[in-house]
């Protein structure tokens, strides 16, 4: 019976507090180091040569006038509001450019994410499993090469031997009508999703190893074959439920790597997402669009941890008592 | 020592050399466009020229020297402010500490491209932006470490004794918890001077790295893949340069746990 003063009501309490404040903290920061740029945010709304009148005025239209806490407090009010405001080179509205950015970003970031670790269980099973064969040794190895290689290099050799060499996949862009066109919007996707797919394996295949290597060590699996169980049933059984809740852990900062991978491949493959636009944006000292983007990529990122490590505690409902008896 | 290690210090070894030996002497200064446009290896240009008749092989020595000066200098500032936080946070009360942990996994959860990407909107792209982004996300890794390991030691029957004989905290730190958790700290950091180098890679490839001409094997990369196709040497040589560098390095690493700690199979 789950009741309001449950340990994983407590620990959720607990922990949506810390969300709420780091994104605070994380507001903060970028709002500080947004305006430690030298130079006013107004300068981009005036010409060379603008009469202090103008400067004024300008002053005033982006609010820069207020004191400091007084911008804060506005901007901030914005931002949860998701308004980022305008462009300042293309004048188009910043949530707008965001929200549509998103429908390359999000299915490149979920597929690949998902097709890794569709890679990796298998594969680290086997590794750990079949350790001492040489097909286990040759993917634990490929696995450990596959954490030392640049992402955006994997992109670049795929380009060259599939979309130039062999010519089955374009080498970049997207269907100028996006979705609409779903076979063309697939086919570009294909080589961007398997390139992030392959590096994040690798770097999961390792966490699932070493689970593996663990659950097939343990006692209780001991036991349960001592007991006459089949392999196959200790380890669906039992293994599974223990051996899941370090990789679950993992999942939320593996999620996130996921993003910055997307974020990177989208520049190797030309793909309008959310990753380009930041990169232009950053070239183009477009202060609305890069704090638009990395708001959202911070929020993003925050709430992926709290849901991982929420799924972990309902899993693993060990770790509630753990920490009971550490603060109580 | 073993076998990981003397591979893996031999690798490190050359790559060192060669980033020192370009201070000194380059097969062609980085200005020298003798060359024509995008030769092919040759005697005189051993992995040919660049767009602008520039000897590649020599800019791939001097992206390499960027590599191990981003390396050292994160690992030693990640280090200096990530031990010093971990210890702090070891010795504090429980709030303090709650708190500190928190923001730590705020930190860490924090992909270190996003971070530096911001730090390069407001500071510019420089080579000094990216060190300062790898070296927060490197102490942010360090201190929840160090935290740890100084909490393990702190539990120790030993330390009781010696607060019992009057050792200050900070004697207690010198002879008791730095000797008991350096060899761990030394594992970790290797292994982020690999994560170092793949980042700023990463960083110089989308352009937010070190400004030309000092290219690093990112911007060497993203250079060579429009022209992937006709000169395809130019954008595989720097990235299988850094993946045997970091591979280089982890094996480094995991050479010295070995070394460390014999209780561990080599299969781990």
């Amino acid at each position: 019976m789950r009741t309001l003063n449950s340990p994983l009501v407590r620990y959720l309490r607990r922990r949506l507090l810390i969300l709420v404040s780091s994104l605070f903290l994380a507001t903060v920061t970028l709002f500080v180091l947004l305006r430690l740029i030298p130079g006013d945010p107004s300068n981009s709304l005036l010409s060379v040569g603008a009469t202090p009148d103008q400067i004024k005025a300008a002053r005033h239209a982006v609010g820069s006038d207020l004191p400091l806490t007084q911008q804060f407090f506005h901007w901030f009010n914005q931002l949860i509001h998701f308004n980022f405001g305008t462009s300042l080179i293309s004048g188009v509205s910043v949530s707008g450019e965001v929200f549509s950015r998103l429908r390359v970003t999000v299915p490149l970031t979920c597929i690949s994410f998902f097709l890794a670790i569709l890679i990796a269980l298998p594969v680290g099973f086997i590794s750990a499993y079949r350790r001492q064969k040489w097909y286990g040794t040759l993917l634990n190895g490929l696995s450990q090469l596959g954490i030392a290689i640049p992402v955006f290099w994997v992109g670049i050799i795929f380009i060259y031997a599939f979309a130039l060499h062999w010519m089955v996949f374009p080498a970049g862009g997207f269907p100028p009508d996006g979705w609409h066109s779903p076979l063309a919007a697939v086919r570009s996707l294909v080589l961007p999703v398997s390139t992030i797919a392959i590096v994040m394996a690798s770097s999961l295949v390792r966490y699932v190893r070493s689970a593996t290597l663990d659950v097939l060590g343990s006692d209780y699996l001991r036991t349960s074959r001592a007991l006459g169980f089949k392999f196959s049933h200790a380890i669906v059984r039992h293994g599974l439920r223990n051996g899941a809740a370090p990789v679950i852990s993992i999942l939320g900062i593996e999620l996130a790597t996921t993003f910055v991978g997307a974020v990177v491949v989208e520049s190797v493959f030309a793909l309008p997402g959310l990753g380009s636009l930041l990169i232009k944006a950053i070239a183009e000292h477009d202060y609305p669009v890069i704090q638009g983007v990395l708001f959202l990529s911070t929020l993003g990122v925050l709430i992926i941890g709290f849901l991982a490590d929420l799924l972990q505690r309902i899993i693993d409902p060990r770790l509630n008592r753990f920490t009971e008896s550490r603060s109580g | 020592m073993n076998t990981r290690l003397k591979l893996s210090l031999s690798i490190l070894g050359t790559f060192l050399f060669s980033s020192g030996m370009s201070v000194i002497w380059l097969p062609y200064k980085l200005d020298d466009t003798s060359g024509l446009r995008l030769e092919s290896p040759s005697w005189h240009h051993l992995l040919g020229t660049d767009k602008l008749g520039r000897d590649y092989f020599s800019r791939l020595i001097v992206g390499s020297r960027i590599v191990v000066i981003v390396g050292i200098t994160t690992v030693i500032i990640g280090a200096l402010i990530g031990v010093s936080l971990g210890l702090l946070a070891g010795f504090a009360r429980r709030t303090r500490d709650d708190t500190f942990s928190a923001f730590l996994d705020i930190l860490i959860a924090f992909p270190t491209l996003l971070l530096a990407m911001l730090i390069v909107a407001a500071r510019g792209a420089s080579l000094t932006s990216a060190i300062l982004a790898i070296s927060l996300g490197i102490s942010a890794v360090l201190a929840r470490l160090t935290r740890l390991l100084t909490k393990r030691v702190l539990g120790a029957d030993y330390i009781l004794a010696a607060r019992a004989s009057g050792t200050s905290w900070f004697r207690i730190v010198i002879i008791h918890i730095l000797p008991n958790i350096w060899t761990t700290l030394i594992v970790a950091l290797s292994l982020q001077f690999g994560l170092a180098g793949l980042a700023e890679a990463g960083l110089s490839y989308l352009g937010l790295g070190a400004p030309p001409p000092n290219a690093s094997w990112g911007s060497l990369l993203q250079e060579a893949q429009d022209t992937v196709y006709t000169a395809p040497i130019a954008a595989i040589a720097p990235g299988l340069l850094l993946v045997i560098l970091v591979v280089g390095v982890n094996l480094f690493a995991d050479g010295l746990r070995e070394r460390f700690d014999p209780t561990l199979g080599g299969n781990q």
